[in-house]
């Protein structure tokens, strides 16, 4: 089976989702690759060093610089033209790219997949993560999305692809790209962090979040996350949310500070290796889930938490 | 224009669910069902657009079993104008939910159709980019931000790392993401007005789709447990802990 991966990208840098998806593509079969951008050769070098990567297809041209899926899906149904699947990474790019593409090819995408059971069987999470479906395609192309923290990173060197530069129909017509506002944060990625250190709606307000969580996740080199609770009060921006409709991440230890731990929330987190949670309610569900569990008032433990550090 | 909402009725999202013994499913009898969050948005923001003008119907659409009605329902309650139920018992996959919405658009050319992101049942997030990709029409996905601005909707999407603003022709296919609005409460009177609003039951046939699934569900099981975890007395037992796994 000769799969095609979608690579993610920021014209400069292969982002990691795409070595994890590299891993899951490469249980099916050889692995080609799409780098599709305006300006994003240099993206496509470092992409060819893959290792397991057979062959890299780049598309460069300004219809692609945001990868507008209503652009970018008609390129790669030529290019399932010679492909058995398509696989991209369940982020907000890959899940708003693949299932455009899965209709054009009139197949049913398989979402999130958690592993590759066999050519055509694959698991996923449904309901919150609250129970794994083991899923088989009859249809005769597949498109999937891959749930990059249930898969290992491929290795970015030791691979020696060919590049090839391909042509699509560019521009549809359809949408243009009008700005965006990226948050900027020094700290590691939430969906890549080693370690977590997450708060919820027992935070009061932004000032306290900030005055409490941060110096605990910079001591420990941790990523921030929140709950949805403590996003929606706007003590953090949309982004650091983690849970069933925000991020997934499964790091070596996540860090749970004043969340209670609803089914939505836990969605996001329970595959995490090493769950720590502290909050004064000792029936919060959250303990259920937590292999260490700290009942203490959060503006005590968590000061001196990270003074003892 | 007309707004086209399609909703879908869920297990309700507090409802903790629960996988059958035969590993079939998950066990829907007697448990409590809603609409699904995200479509709640979709409403919502349907019936903003009405509100300021840049609509002037609301259609809100279901795809499901007969009770599907009582979802449907739901949304005239909260002021939809009319509904169209596509009823069958069958499980109906995205895409070939897409395709009846497909045909629902071909009669009633909405200006704009607004679906949530995803089913907190499937978890699937496709059936929106699916019928934009039938129609040959743009999508704004993951909104917290719809502006019609004339013939265009400027769409200002949830992604990962932040916000980004996209610029669609109409019509055009939008998915909510939980940002957007913050869905009302339908009032007991409008409760009462929308049993008499029109709700016209169709099934996948009349528009002449297939709804035979593509996936094969084998299995559906518990996701493994967590092994039961261990609580300390204090900061300091914490700390030892934290530097035992070498994390600090």
């Amino acid at each position: 089976m000769k799969t095609l991966v979608w690579v993610e990208h920021d014209n400069a840098v292969v982002k990691d989702a795409t070595l994890h998806t590299v891993t899951a593509a490469a249980k099916l079969g050889e692995v080609h690759l799409l780098v599709a951008g305006a300006g994003c050769a240099a993206v496509a070098e470092a992409a060819a060093k893959i290792a397991g990567v057979a062959k890299v297809h780049l598309a460069d041209d300004a219809a692609y610089g945001h990868a507008l899926a209503e652009n970018v899906a008609p390129l790669i149904v030529d290019l399932m033209g010679h492909h058995d699947a398509f696989l991209a990474p369940a982020t907000t790019t890959g899940k708003n790219l693949a299932p455009r593409v899965a209709a054009l090819l009139d197949v049913m995408q398989v979402s999130d997949i958690l592993s590759v059971e066999g050519e055509k069987t694959f698991t996923r999470p449904i309901y919150a993560g609250n129970a794994i479906a083991t899923v088989e395609s009859t249809d005769a192309k597949l498109v999937i999305t891959v749930r990059t923290t249930a898969f290992e990173k491929a290795a970015c060197e030791g691979g020696s692809a060919a590049v090839e530069a391909i042509s699509g129909g560019g521009d549809a017509g359809l949408s243009s790209f009008v700005g965006a506002e990226i948050a900027t944060s020094e700290r590691p990625e939430l969906t890549s962090a080693k370690i977590i250190v997450s708060g919820g709606r027992a935070l009061k307000d932004a000032e306290t979040f900030e005055a409490t969580i941060l110096p605990l996740a910079d001591k420990l080199g941790a990523a921030v996350g929140a709950s949805r609770a403590a996003v929606d009060a706007g003590y953090v921006p949309n982004d650091y949310q983690v849970g069933q409709t925000g991020k997934i991440v499964a790091p070596e230890v996540y860090i749970a500070i004043g969340i209670s731990g609803a089914i939505q929330h836990l969605a996001g987190m329970k595959d995490s290796k090493t769950i720590i949670a502290i909050n004064k309610d000792e029936d919060a569900p959250i303990f259920q889930v937590a292999d260490i569990g700290l009942v203490a008032d959060l503006y005590n433990a968590v000061p001196e938490l990270t003074g003892k550090l | 224009m007309k707004i086209l909402v399609p909703v879908k009725r869920v297990i309700d999202y507090n409802v903790k669910p629960r996988v059958k013994a035969d590993g079939t499913g998950v066990d829907l009898a007697n448990v409590k069902m809603s609409m699904n969050p995200f479509d709640e948005i979709a409403v919502e923001e349907a019936l903003r657009l009405k509100e300021a003008g840049s609509a002037e119907e609301v259609i809100a659409v279901s795809v499901g079993p007969a009770k599907a009605a009582e979802t449907l329902r739901t949304a005239l309650a909260m002021g939809a104008d009319r509904a169209i139920l596509v009823e069958t018992d069958e499980t109906v996959e995205p895409l070939a939910v897409a395709k009846i919405l497909k045909a629902i658009m071909a009669e009633e050319n909405p200006g704009l159709v607004v679906l949530g992101k995803q089913a907190i049942d499937d978890d699937s997030n496709q059936t929106g980019q699916m019928l934009a990709a039938l129609t040959g029409r743009p999508q704004g996905t993951f909104a917290s931000k719809v502006v019609v601005e004339g013939e265009a909707v400027a769409v200002t999407r949830e992604v990962d790392g932040g916000l980004e603003t996209v610029k669609l022709t109409l019509p055009a296919i939008v998915t909510t993401d939980l940002r957007l609005n913050e869905p009302r409460y339908a009032s007991l009177p409008n409760i009462m007005k929308a049993k008499k609003k029109p709700l016209d039951t169709k099934t996948p046939a009349d528009y002449g789709v297939d709804i035979a699934p593509r996936l094969k569900t084998l299995k559906v099981a518990e996701p493994p447990m967590r092994s039961a975890g261990i609580k300390v007395p204090d900061v300091d037992t914490l700390v030892a802990k934290l530097k035992e796994m070498g994390v600090a």
